[in-house]
């Protein structure tokens, strides 16, 4: 992008926003909403590598945040060796038979044709489903009725949370692949509807299947990233009792923040990569043929693309990248809650911030993530304190006046459909235009 | 024999007649999402919500009728006050056309425009669905349960098994069995109805032969208003009313439509009966029905579930995915009305 006055200015209002916030209210909320705006702008990025680069619409957003989330709760936390000795064999077991399954249907695949094929096809299906569900019922008992109050579950790894960061991307871009073999190369609709629907799977797997993440009970405490303070930490150190007391401030505030500034480095840093690489993708050569694609398949076609295939290629990237965010997002909340996930939050929130930023460019997404992610969180005490004024006449005890007060926090799911219904009306480019 | 008509009247009365319930609740969503397709081309996202923006309007029309000691007998009130959500979910359909899509028709924009501009849609009806009542379940089931109750059948016909017959499951039958036979009137004996057809088979054609595209589209939006608040009201009574599960049914309704072949009416329905047997079918657990079956030493000790209800998503998309596979124009051939 060409560092032109519009810009710079649009990213320095956005500052001076998070630093009216920290003056008027409070530093810590301010840091609170940069965190969240940091990974908003990783997912939008995602998003745009899909939308902006080459016309896919992911609709399941939601389903990729949440297998980070998965990822990262799964390599972090420690193993349950009585639940692993109790039913960790069937669990790999039932693995290696699903794993020999898929072969035998692509084997099947390969070799038969017509209608034997899909006999066979169906035939192995229903027969493995039995045959593994035959060994996975069983240790999937064992291991739920471990110690079902404390943990229920297998476990995980014990590593460091963010080689989750890592495999969240992967398995994010494994569910992609997936998605993008089955609906890819069909009319453009059925991609967003099949990812709507692993999205909605997704969610019903990780509420359900309490051997893996302990289901709707969730799983807390997850340890921090290494960079990361713990607040008794700080609050116990001389060093920073001495530097709290000098600059008059509470300790308790004080090591709130520094926690929320580690967190906020280490996002800006995934931040900053990502852009980086998004950026030097965008320039090359290959960012120009998935323009070309996205802006005529049919001469792209001609002149030899695979448009397919770079479909795939880049749908994978995108969730990849979305992937990592979702990761980084129950790193900051410490908690993995799978009913957390509501698609008007985690899918078509995001698709506001594309949209808003101006889809095709990085730093688009990136100033979108930005200033709808402030906006949604500003949005309830504005919300709020609108309300108070319009209710201001009315008498005290009115029913009106509790109803609107009591639904101002609606107002806000109404005001991003209103933001991206005008925005891609009437600068369909949106805030920073693709050059 | 009796323990076979028990394993029927078992199967009967958890499986099939739910299942049919369900899948005319699916089939009169899934038509309208293929008739949007068909006119306007794209998958609108918003139905799910339009649905319920008509069902909450019925709510209230109904709490109106209640308060006023209007009620229709044995009858759900819902039945009356259902003019009246039709015709808000008309104003509101046909002012999102003029407000957002028009816009778009204008300038013969991608079909992926569209379908961004009704996720904008969808956000803001749901704020507004949320706003007027609120995100809480709503049960505005009244007059009598059930057509037969479980004792009563079990009385007439001496089984061990009943079978209820509930009043909603009746409502919904036999207003899907009205709709889909004056739709089906309306699109091949009607004048109008024959140029939507001729529009949605080839648009060019339909214009060069003089038929007004924007009267098509009027009428369009108006059948799947009237279609989605019937299709939501009777969701809504047969299960409850919350705001949050129509947007979680708009997966089996696209899934519906796509099976059936999108854009086609007929395929619509026979979708929406498919995924709505298919789904209650895994999720349901056969061991009662297997213990009639069979001889008693061979009962099964478990319960004989596929699937738990919780995946019973899992299921509409599975079939999506198998007919995108094996047959991406779904079962009947798409693209037409």
């Amino acid at each position: 992008m060409t560092f032109n006055l519009r810009n710079i200015s649009l990213f320095a209002i956005m500052g001076l926003l998070f630093i009216a916030v920290g003056i008027f209210n409070s530093w810590s909320t301010s840091l609170f909403i940069l965190n969240f705006c940091l990974i908003s702008a990783v997912m939008s990025l995602g998003v745009n590598i899909q939308w902006g680069y080459a016309g896919l619409l992911n609709v399941g957003i939601m389903g990729f945040v949440a297998l980070g989330g998965m990822a990262a709760t799964l390599v972090s936390i420690p193993p349950v060796y009585g639940a692993i000795d109790a039913g960790g064999s069937g669990i790999l077991f039932s693995a290696f038979l699903t794993a020999i399954a898929i072969a035998a249907i692509y084997y099947a695949y390969n070799k038969l044709k017509g209608g034997t094929r899909k006999l066979v096809i169906t035939a192995i299906s229903i027969l493995s489903f039995f045959v593994i569900r035959h060994y996975l019922d069983p240790a999937v008992d064992a291991i739920e009725s471990y110690d079902s109050a404390g943990t229920g579950n297998l476990g995980g790894l014990n590593m460091p949370i963010l080689f989750g960061w890592v495999l969240g991307g992967i398995l994010a871009a494994g569910a992609a692949w997936l998605v993008g073999k089955i609906s890819l190369g069909l009319r453009s609709d059925y991609l967003a509807i099949a990812t709507l629907g692993i999205s909605e799977i997704i969610i019903a797997v990780l509420k359900n299947e309490d051997w893996l993440t302990r289901g709707v009970k969730n799983v807390n405490g997850l340890p921090r990233p290494f960079s990361v303070p713990y607040e008794v930490n700080i609050q116990k150190s001389t060093y920073w009792m001495d530097l709290a007391n000098s600059w008059g401030m509470s300790i308790v505030d004080l090591s709130s923040i520094m926690v929320k500034l580690s967190y906020a480095a280490l996002f800006a840093i995934v931040l900053l990569i990502i852009l980086y690489l998004s950026e030097k993708a965008l320039a090359s050569p290959w960012g120009r043929m998935m323009r070309a694609i996205r802006d005529n398949e049919t001469a792209a076609e001609a002149m030899g693309k695979n448009v397919t295939g770079r479909h795939l290629q880049v749908f994978i990237l995108g969730s990849a990248v979305v992937g990592i965010a979702g990761a980084m997002l129950t790193t900051l909340d410490g908690l993995f809650t799978p009913t957390a996930y509501q698609p008007l939050r985690y899918t078509f929130l995001i698709w506001v911030m594309v949209i808003v930023g101006g889809s095709g460019n990085n730093w688009g997404a990136v100033l979108g993530g930005f200033v709808v992610g402030f906006f949604w969180i500003e949005a309830e005490p504005i919300g709020l304190w609108f309300m108070d004024v319009i209710t201001s006449g009315m008498a005290e005890d009115s029913d009106l006046r509790s109803h609107l007060l009591k639904s101002a926090a609606h107002m806000r799911l109404m005001m991003m459909g209103v933001i991206l219904l005008l925005v891609l009306r009437f600068t369909p480019k949106g805030l920073i235009p693709e050059k | 024999m009796t323990d076979f008509l028990n394993a029927i009247v078992l199967l009967l009365n958890f499986l099939v007649i739910p299942g049919i319930a369900y899948g005319c609740q699916l089939a009169l969503g899934a038509l309208g999402v293929t008739l949007i397709y068909g006119i306007l081309r794209f998958s609108n996202f918003a139905h799910g919500e339009t649905m319920a923006f008509g069902t909450m309007f019925t709510i209230l029309a109904t709490w109106f009728l209640q308060s006023n000691g209007i009620s229709l007998g044995p009858i759900p009130t819902a039945l009356l006050a259902m003019p009246i959500g039709i015709l808000a979910a008309i104003l509101l359909v046909l002012g999102t056309d003029k407000l957002v899509y028009k816009f778009y028709r204008k300038q013969k924009s991608k079909p992926v425009i569209y379908l961004i501009a009704s996720l904008g849609v969808m956000f803001f009806y749901n704020g507004l669905i949320r706003f007027i009542i609120g995100p809480d379940d709503r049960i505005f089931t009244d007059g009598s349960r059930f057509i037969i109750t479980a004792r009563e059948f079990k009385e007439m016909t001496g089984l061990d098994q009943g079978m209820a017959f509930k009043m909603t499951q009746g409502i919904t039958i036999v207003v899907t069995i009205i709709c889909v036979a004056a739709l089906f009137w309306f699109l091949n004996r009607t004048r109008t109805g024959k140029s939507m057809r001729a529009y949605s088979d080839n648009e060019d054609l339909a214009l060069l032969s003089g038929i007004n595209p924007d009267r098509v589209v009027m009428i369009a939006w108006v059948l799947t208003a009237v279609l989605a608040t019937v299709a939501g009201t009777l969701y809504g009574l047969d299960k409850s009313f919350k705001p949050f599960t129509y947007l979680q049914i708009l997966l089996p309704i696209f899934a519906a439509a796509i099976v059936g072949g999108i854009g086609n009416p007929v395929g619509a329905i026979l979708g929406g009966f498919f995924i709505a047997l298919s789904e209650v079918a895994v999720t349901f657990a056969y061991k009662q029905v297997i213990g009639y079956l069979v001889p008693e030493s061979w009962a099964p000790e478990g319960l004989v579930q596929l699937l738990s209800t919780d995946y019973k998503f899992a299921v509409s998309f599975t079939i999506l995915v198998i007919v995108l596979l094996v047959k991406p124009t779904g079962l009947m051939k798409g693209q037409s009305i």
